[in-house]
């Protein structure tokens, strides 16, 4: 019996269905694909001012603060919640530069300030779902409601007239380039890289799944789901500071009104068309990216393609639902039979 | 219709039901007779449910077959059941709390025209099913505003119609107190009166010789026996629901061997929780194995909760290793060497989306903290060590825990306890739900592990598994420690007799 299993499991093709990590990538590539029709020279990539240009590198390099804010979602969807307010956080994070770039703060304090100010809103999410038991959705939508008219006020202690800033340092992090390469893809590698070693390389990415995964037995094992889940917010909380230190800097200014609206959902759609459950109990982190990238590369394709933008969005409703239904056990069972059936 | 008292209402016959990895029903008999109160024993996982949900349409039977009245039945739905006079109530009360009693009582019959409802009919309706039970309450009141005694009484209601022929009551006394269940005994009589066929679903005793005409004892999956409840002794019950015979294995392991006593590792002085456990006192020994035996809801897995500091103690003390300890947590526990295996599997064992090798290196990574992960290389080769040393049955050790039978799923749990190197191991119910041969496999790594040391403590609602696994067995009755037996006291006939009490003839 395990050895006929075996050998279904082991030809290629079956593999490649059963993988979870084909559809969202095909997804990508069909999208490319139907680009490079539309617009013949789609694939140019040219070096101008002395960095990389070009449709691949504009979707890499729109799509990395949503990836960024999508990581940290990954996480916190990993332990079964879900954190609405990384829009408001970016605000937050943004109305902080402004402010104390006004006050005349070295730029270096300022951005540490900004990833503090994550760190902040992380803890009281974290608060409130680990300490006080609160429904993640309900818990994170007190911030997402407030954080926004936090940073207004925030505007206010300078007068708020004229919430625009100039920072070398912090627009050299957003929309400047270490030799071809634009500074906030390096960036968002750079975190890429550290929260994988952060959650494989320590035992922190087994307990956040463990934890999502089921948490009575978790804690049965030993492991404190509460801390773990106070972990999970935070580090969702300061990169969506990340995030909004790039988003801030690239307007330089501060807009807690407008800046990164809706983020919070491409970041669940990214997490969700990566592979995660909103059930929890798994961090797919390559795979958050990849669904990033389909959301930008979508969008990027509308604008080339010359339809209207109003088309943008229900476009975008199409193909996600499009990805999420081929994710389907059930759609797929459909095709195959063989790949869907749960083995005994 | 015939209303021959002699006509069965219901008759289950050779009724199979298999999930994966384990055989639930294995040709199981049942017959209901027309205003009879049939009591349905068993200990958890024996199989009640399986067998009632197959009788009310909440679930497909492979093979065997159901006459109502002398027809042959089939249906694939409860509502299908419900239409042939066929109800449940189920232990939790299955109603909408911030509804009203009237809403609740007509949801899935709704009157009235063209889709609309006519709530008049809808009341007339409630009254008319609460006169039923001679209950008299506010039917324009939320159902969640009553105590959960009215709320049973309103779920019987709903279940009960003119041509109601057979109810199904499963542990309706749960949460219930003695005056509350005296009244819903007089009004099962009453249904009783009127040619109602009862099923019964409960672990209090006295009440299944207080209410029932006839028992059923389910254990394993088998029908163990059938009579009627004047004949049956309290005594021949406790041993048909826990008492099966000696198999061959454990009948190796019950000639005792004379392991030497090692220190106490943990001592237990009046230690209990208020309506949880009265308090006990408990000592476990290294290399000694003691056994847990009670019925269901005796106290079992509240003991070893306790214990292990997954329920909080709030009277008592509790020493490991000679130190005190005053806040209990499973974490301290499993820092301070006490490794715990749950009852329930699924609910409070395992990770299921996680694969065999992340489970089992759990418990242990939560004592060395997150730090420290333990490498990769050495989790596979831990893993690989107890898939063989437990004869996991896996392709590999990436392979998700939920994908797993019972008994594979079981040894992992295990696994995971061992992983963490305990001193002392919580076993409750290290055997339930899972074939004979793992169910063997299990028995003997229990003492082996015991002659290296270990102490051990087993709750099992199966004697034969206590008797063979045991130098020592504490007994458990209505959430109270009686009594401890050692050595050559140990034998089912003392065991059985300690767990009815002195009214037990």
């Amino acid at each position: 019996m395990v050895t006929e299993r075996k050998n279904i499991d082991e030809t290629w093709l079956n593999r490649l269905k059963g993988s979870r990590a084909i559809w969202p990538l095909l997804a990508l590539a069909v999208i490319l694909i139907v680009d490079g029709f539309i617009s013949p020279n789609f694939y140019d990539i040219r070096i101008v001012e002395g960095r990389l240009f070009g449709n691949l590198i504009d979707i890499l390099y729109r799509a990395t603060p949503t990836a960024i804010v999508a990581l940290g979602m990954a996480v916190v969807i990993g332990t079964k919640g879900i954190d609405l307010s990384v829009g408001s956080t970016i605000a937050i994070a943004g109305a902080i530069i402004a402010w104390r770039i006004h006050a005349g703060d070295s730029h270096f304090a300022i951005l540490l300030m900004a990833l503090g100010a994550g760190i902040a809103c992380g803890v009281w999410n974290g608060f409130l779902v680990a300490g006080l038991g609160i429904q993640p959705i309900i818990a994170t939508l007190i911030l997402m409601v407030s954080g926004r008219g936090i940073g207004m006020l925030i505007n206010l202690f300078y007068g708020g007239t004229d919430p625009s800033f100039e920072s070398a340092l912090l627009q050299g992090l957003s929309t400047g380039h270490i030799w071809l390469i634009p500074t906030r893809i390096i960036v968002g590698l750079a975190i890429f890289a550290a929260l994988w070693l952060v959650l494989r390389k320590t035992a922190l990415g087994l307990f956040i799944e463990a934890v999502g995964g089921n948490a009575a037995a978790s804690s049965l094992a030993g492991v404190n789901a509460r801390i773990i889940i106070f972990v999970a917010y935070i580090v969702c909380g300061l990169l969506a500071a990340c995030a909004g230190v790039i988003l801030t800097a690239d307007t330089h200014t501060s807009d807690p009104v407008s800046v990164a609206l809706y983020i919070e959902l491409d970041a669940i759609l990214a997490v969700v068309i990566g592979g995660g459950s909103l059930a929890g109990g798994r961090i797919y982190l390559g795979m958050t990216v990849i669904g990033a990238l389909v959301i930008q590369a979508l969008t990027t394709s509308i604008l080339i393609s010359g339809l209207p933008p109003e088309y943008n969005l229900i476009i975008k409703a199409l193909v996600v639902v499009f990805v999420l239904l081929l994710q389907s056990k059930n759609v797929r069972a459909l095709f195959s039979k063989k790949a869907a059936r749960p083995s005994p | 219709m015939n209303m021959n008292a002699s006509t069965p209402r219901v008759e289950m016959r050779g009724i199979c039901k298999a999930f994966p990895g384990v055989l639930a029903l294995d040709n199981v008999n049942l017959t209901l007779m027309p205003g009879e109160v049939h009591a349905l024993l068993g200990e958890n996982g024996a199989g009640k449910s399986t067998l009632i949900k197959i009788l009310t349409g909440a679930s497909t039977k492979d093979s065997g077959e159901i006459l109502l009245e002398g027809k042959p039945l089939s249906f694939q739905t409860t509502g299908e059941a419900q239409a042939l006079g066929i109800s449940t109530v189920y232990q939790e009360v299955n109603l909408i709390p911030a509804m009203s009693v009237t809403k609740n009582l007509t949801l899935e019959k709704t009157v009235g025209r063209f889709g609309m409802i006519s709530w008049r009919k809808a009341r007339e309706m409630a009254r008319e099913k609460l006169r039923r039970l001679k209950l008299d309450i506010d039917i324009e009141q939320a159902v969640g505003s009553y105590s959960v005694a009215v709320q049973q009484l309103v779920a019987i209601a709903r279940a009960l119609d003119d041509d109601t022929r057979v109810l199904v009551l499963d542990e309706p006394t749960a949460s219930l107190d003695a005056q509350e269940t005296a009244a819903l005994f007089d009004i099962i009589r009453d249904l009783k009166s009127r040619g109602i066929a009862v099923v019964f679903i409960t672990h209090f005793l006295d009440q299944v010789y207080e209410i029932s005409d006839r028992i059923s004892v389910l254990r394993n999956g088998n029908l163990v026996g059938t009579g009627l409840a004047k004949d049956i002794t309290r005594n021949e019950l406790i041993s048909m629901m826990i008492g099966r015979e000696l198999g061959e294995v454990e009948a190796t392991f019950a000639a005792k061997s004379n392991a030497t006593k090692g220190e106490p590792v943990l001592v237990a002085e009046g230690l209990g929780r208020k309506r949880t456990l009265k308090p006990f006192n408990l000592t476990l020994r290294a290399g000694e194995a003691v056994g847990l035996s009670g019925l269901l809801g005796s106290g079992r897995t509240e003991l070893t909760k306790i214990l292990f500091g997954a329920i909080r103690h709030d009277s008592g003390t509790l020493s490991v290793g000679g130190k005190s300890v005053g806040r209990s947590s499973p974490r301290y526990s499993i820092n301070s060497g006490i490794a715990f295996c749950p009852e329930d599997r699924k609910a409070e064992g395992l990770v299921g989306e996680l694969s065999i090798r992340e489970n089992i290196v759990m418990s242990m990574q939560a004592k060395r903290g997150w730090l420290s992960r333990v490498p990769r290389r050495d989790q596979e080769r831990l893993a690989e060590e107890m898939i063989k040393a437990l004869a996991i049955a896996t392709p590999n050790a990436d392979k998700p825990v939920g994908q797993l039978s019972g008994g594979n799923q079981q040894k992992v749990v295990l696994a995971r306890a061992l992983a963490s190197q305990p001193s002392i191991l919580l076993l409750d119910e290290p055997t339930r739900g899972i074939d004979v041969g793992a169910h063997a496999e299990i028995i003997t790594l229990i003492r082996e592990l015991c002659q290296k040391g270990l102490a051990l403590l087993v709750a099992s609602s199966e004697l034969d598994e206590i008797i063979a696994s045991s130098d020592r067995v504490a007994v458990l009755r209505d959430r109270e420690k009686i009594g401890e037996i050692e050595g050559a006291d140990i034998n089912r006939e003392k065991i059985i007799q300690m767990i009815a009490g002195d009214d037990g003839h």
